[in-house]
């Protein structure tokens, strides 16, 4: 898939530093024609960038204020903007802002970070699945249950899941996002669907 | 095909990545093997349910008004064009002009210091920038300024009232060293920029907005203030109302 966009999954060209660069030169953002149209192409999307957000994240003042720079970035980069679609290229830029908000978390005594063993992808997949009845059917949750199973897997299981089940993208448009092969996509997703169905079956265990 | 290949390979034929080839070499391994057939059933099901569940979040009003009001449309004129269009005001007389050309620049100068003061403030966000010296205790900061500046900025800790001292920082605006005093508040960083002014008159607050950042600029007793922050402007006042009403009661460290 074309487009400048890509790398910038991977390298921080949507930095502080590349903001910082952008800063004393406000001349193009303060165009109005450019304003309506990322308004017109980037607003529409704000309910499914402030969605990731919140499971990227999984504190709504901190997904807030994520959302806030990951459109104030948008509108700095609209002019290199070259398609193909909006939400990826704005869920990439997000997933930026986030990350760095995640290192600033490390670095913060008072805020543990989301724990993600660093082999976690290199261990093999879950097998407790085998040992449970293979016939067994799923019980039916209601979604504020299955929200939070979903939002209690570690990274980068739980951006997959969410990027796949809840936002319906394409195995190519999240690698593209995460910066990251389509193996690697399909075998996160594999690995956060078992995570997921253990969480699941799991939570019928649990005294009410 | 194995049933660790057809494991990881079953999420792509649910999920509709498989092209025909691997697709019936995955279903023909599963037409042989129980066990991925119910791997297959259980996961189809599981993604069923995830994808039926409501579990999108509908972003807050105010986040959208915030982000709106960001962008730029209803912007007043530049100072520029306010230049502009002075010139072409022709029974304006010579005199006045001067005046106000006078006025324009020193405002257009005020402008690039801020602008500055933004830029100082983004550096400030990169990764071990935020602060030279890392300290909740305003004794701890104050003292760190000495020798290292011509000012003695004032340190005033405000965690009561809800602005966490962090630490403070030597930066450079206006090609000159100048003092900044870190705050946070919830994830927001305050940087507090203090500077000399050959001025002693006192100038009340204004805030100002930009690159969507705002910045509330005051004067006061020989110092000049410029506090910035992603905060929304009204607690980016209650933040410069604490501080000064903390200046009057002479709780600075």
């Amino acid at each position: 898939m074309p487009g400048g966009w890509i790398e910038a999954g991977r390298a921080p060209a949507f930095s502080v530093k590349a903001g910082q660069k952008a800063m004393p030169v406000n001349s193009s953002d303060g165009d109005p024609e450019k304003a309506r149209r990322f308004r017109d192409a980037a607003l529409p999307h704000l309910d499914d960038v402030y969605t990731l957000a919140r499971y990227l994240l999984r504190d709504a003042a901190d997904a807030e204020d994520a959302v806030q720079e990951c459109y104030l970035r948008a509108l700095r980069h609209f002019d290199s903007y070259r398609g193909p679609a909006m939400k990826p290229w704005l869920f990439a830029i997000l997933r930026n802002v986030c990350r760095a908000e995640f290192a600033r978390r490390a670095s913060s005594p008072t805020a543990p970070i989301d724990d993600v063993p660093d082999d976690a992808e290199q261990t093999p997949l879950w097998h407790e699945a085998q040992e449970t009845p293979e016939a067994q059917m799923l019980h039916r949750w209601d979604s504020t249950t299955i929200g939070r199973l979903v939002a209690a897997l570690a990274e980068p299981f739980r951006e997959t899941l969410v990027l796949r089940e809840i936002h319906d993208l394409s195995y190519r448009e999240i690698a593209d996002i995460v910066g990251a092969p389509v193996g690697t996509v399909m075998s996160r997703l594999a690995r956060a669907r078992a995570m997921l169905r253990s969480a699941w079956m799991a939570e019928e265990e649990q005294p009410k | 095909m194995t049933c660790d290949e057809a494991e990881i390979l079953l999420h792509a034929l649910i999920d509709g990545e498989l092209d025909a080839g691997h697709a019936r070499a995955v279903e023909d391994h599963i037409a042989g093997c129980p066990r991925c057939a119910a791997q297959l059933r259980a996961y189809r099901e599981l993604s069923k349910a995830v994808a039926g569940a409501d579990l999108r979040y509908a972003a807050p009003p105010e986040l959208r008004r915030r982000i709106e009001a960001s962008l730029p449309q209803a912007r007043v004129p530049n100072r520029r064009a306010v230049l502009k269009g002075f010139a072409f005001g022709s029974a304006v007389s010579a005199i006045a002009a001067t005046g106000l050309v006078a006025i324009i620049l020193r405002s257009d100068d005020e402008a690039r210091i801020e602008s500055e003061v933004v830029s100082a403030h983004l550096r400030s966000l990169q990764a071990g920038h935020l602060t030279d010296v890392l300290s909740t205790d305003q004794h701890t900061v104050k003292p760190w300024f000495n020798g290292k500046l011509d000012v003695a900025p004032p340190v005033i800790d405000l965690t009561a009232q809800g602005f966490t001292l962090i630490g403070g920082r030597l930066d450079y605006v206006d090609t000159r060293p100048i003092g900044a005093i870190v705050y946070r508040r919830r994830a927001h960083v305050i940087n507090l920029f203090v500077a000399q002014t050959a001025s002693a008159e006192r100038r009340a607050a204004k805030i100002e907005t930009i690159q969507g950042f705002n910045i509330r600029r005051w004067s006061e007793r020989g110092l000049n203030y410029w506090a910035v922050s992603d905060l929304a402007a009204d607690e980016l006042a209650e933040f410069g109302d604490k501080f000064e009403a903390a200046m009057k009661t002479g709780t600075a460290g």
